[in-house]
């Protein structure tokens, strides 16, 4: 259950960010995940609410972006879409892959009042 | 939908629960026909699905059709907990790596290690693939031609580390609770109760668990990941994240192979769908088997880590000496070559 250390990862940013605006709570909390990251959504939202309370952001939404996979196929010589380490290249079959994108972990914005 | 983010599916499913689940006033797939208020609340992805917290504490999943506000639809006063639609006081980028702190704290370990000149290897991998038994023989194996020093991940115990200081190599014990993974700041104060040596081996044991410890850097030269031959061949594409992370792949309890149903081959080519290239090894930490080649690969980036060190220490001295013949020159008022 790693997702409890990212989900306070994520608040202790937060907190950080707000603080730093005077803000009096966090209403909206935007994640960009990775669709290879290390991360499960559905647990690190259970995480998030678990470690938000008590906290300026508790009771903050959590909206979660999913960023494309993406790598380089080394036969095809180009960009190809990935959605799972593990999977072929969805041109030609091959396993010989790069990762190029999709592993982030980000706290893109958040909304304060 | 949320008018920020778009919704979507999850990467988790679960057999048998259908992800077409409706919203608001909502039907679910037994047939439940029920409206819930909205607290907080998660988006993932483009297709509509989300999750709300019930009262009960319950995680409640359903998804929902692209509408600009959706709130309107929802039976008296439910959606007041609701943010859709509502425009937020004020908005503040943050753009932050979620893991900066631990990967800044990392980047100290390596740069402490590289100071050292120190070959460290976090090794990775299910409770009970023999991590613990092949650092034992493998300490025996080195039979002290380079200085070695291990970390020992566990959430309770200190018997590994008991383990590794009986065969006369210094070893700290993390304990992690209820922590399923050591992280770059646990690893920072364990290397604080080592004797500080320069040079050699240092091995970090993670805590026994194929998925949690791929996501933290430890600051490590590479991921070491260990395979046993009583686990199942597939387990790299069960568990993609940590093959893929790692550098090395060792093969362990080779010797077991005979009474037991498990294709090497097939289990280096599954690692290698998630890892290309990933270099293997087949090894047996009981008989000692196969622990040649993993052994010369330890002396090897020992060896490269401590040269790397020795030109970095060169190349400052004779930085030293150049500023000293610039300071030597300016006080004799000499003028510049």
């Amino acid at each position: 259950m790693h997702e409890m250390a990212i989900a306070e990862s994520v608040l202790e940013i937060v907190e950080a960010t707000a603080r730093g605006n005077a803000a009096a709570r966090v209403s909206t909390v935007w994640l960009e995940l990775g669709a290879l990251s290390h991360v499960e959504a559905r647990a690190l939202a259970f995480c998030f609410d678990a470690v938000t309370r008590g906290s300026l952001a508790e009771g903050a939404t959590l909206e979660i972006l999913t960023l494309p996979g993406e790598a380089w196929c080394m036969p095809c010589g180009q960009r190809v879409a990935l959605a799972k380490l593990g999977e072929p290249c969805p041109r030609c079959g091959s396993f010989q892959l790069q990762v190029l994108c999709g592993d982030e972990m980000r706290v893109k914005e958040i909304a304060i009042a | 939908m949320c008018t920020t983010c778009g919704c979507g599916q999850d990467e988790a499913r679960i057999e048998g629960v259908p992800d077409d689940r409706r919203h608001d006033v909502h039907r679910h797939a037994d047939g439940t026909v029920h409206a819930h208020p909205h607290g907080p609340h998660i988006h993932a992805g483009e297709g509509g699905t989300h999750w709300h917290r019930l009262d009960d504490g319950a995680w409640h999943e359903h998804a929902h059709e692209p509408r600009p506000t959706h709130v309107g639809a929802l039976i008296g006063g439910l959606g007041a907990a609701h943010a859709h639609g509502v425009a937020p006081a004020r908005i503040v980028a943050v753009e932050r790596d979620i893991l900066a702190k631990n990967n800044a704290l990392a980047g100290a370990n390596r740069q402490l290690f590289a100071d050292r000149g120190m070959f460290v290897l976090n090794l990775v991998s299910s409770p009970g693939s023999g991590k613990t038994t092949l650092l034992v023989r493998t300490i025996a194996a080195l039979a002290g031609r380079v200085p070695i020093a291990v970390i020992e991940g566990d959430q309770q115990t200190t018997r590994d580390a008991e383990r590794i200081r009986a065969t006369g190599v210094p070893a700290v014990q993390i304990n992690t609770g209820k922590g399923c993974h050591l992280d770059a700041h646990m690893v920072g104060d364990a290397l604080a109760a080592l004797p500080r040596g320069q040079g050699g081996l240092l091995f970090i044991e993670n805590v026994g668990n194929l998925v949690c410890p791929a996501a933290f850097d430890l600051g490590e030269a590479h991921k070491v990941v260990i395979l046993s031959v009583t686990e199942g061949e597939d387990k790299p594409l069960k568990y993609p994240d940590m093959f893929h992370a790692a550098d090395l792949l060792l093969i362990n309890k080779v010797d077991l192979a005979p009474h037991v149903d498990f294709d090497a081959d097939a289990a280096i080519g599954y690692a290698r769908q998630v890892r290309p290239g990933l270099p293997a090894m087949r090894v047996s930490a009981t008989t000692g088997a196969g622990l040649e080649a993993w052994v010369e690969w330890l002396l090897q980036g020992a060896a490269a880590a401590t040269a790397a060190r020795d030109r970095s220490v060169e190349a400052l001295r004779r930085r030293v000496g150049e500023l000293e013949a610039e300071l030597a020159r300016r006080a004799s008022g000499a003028p510049a070559a």
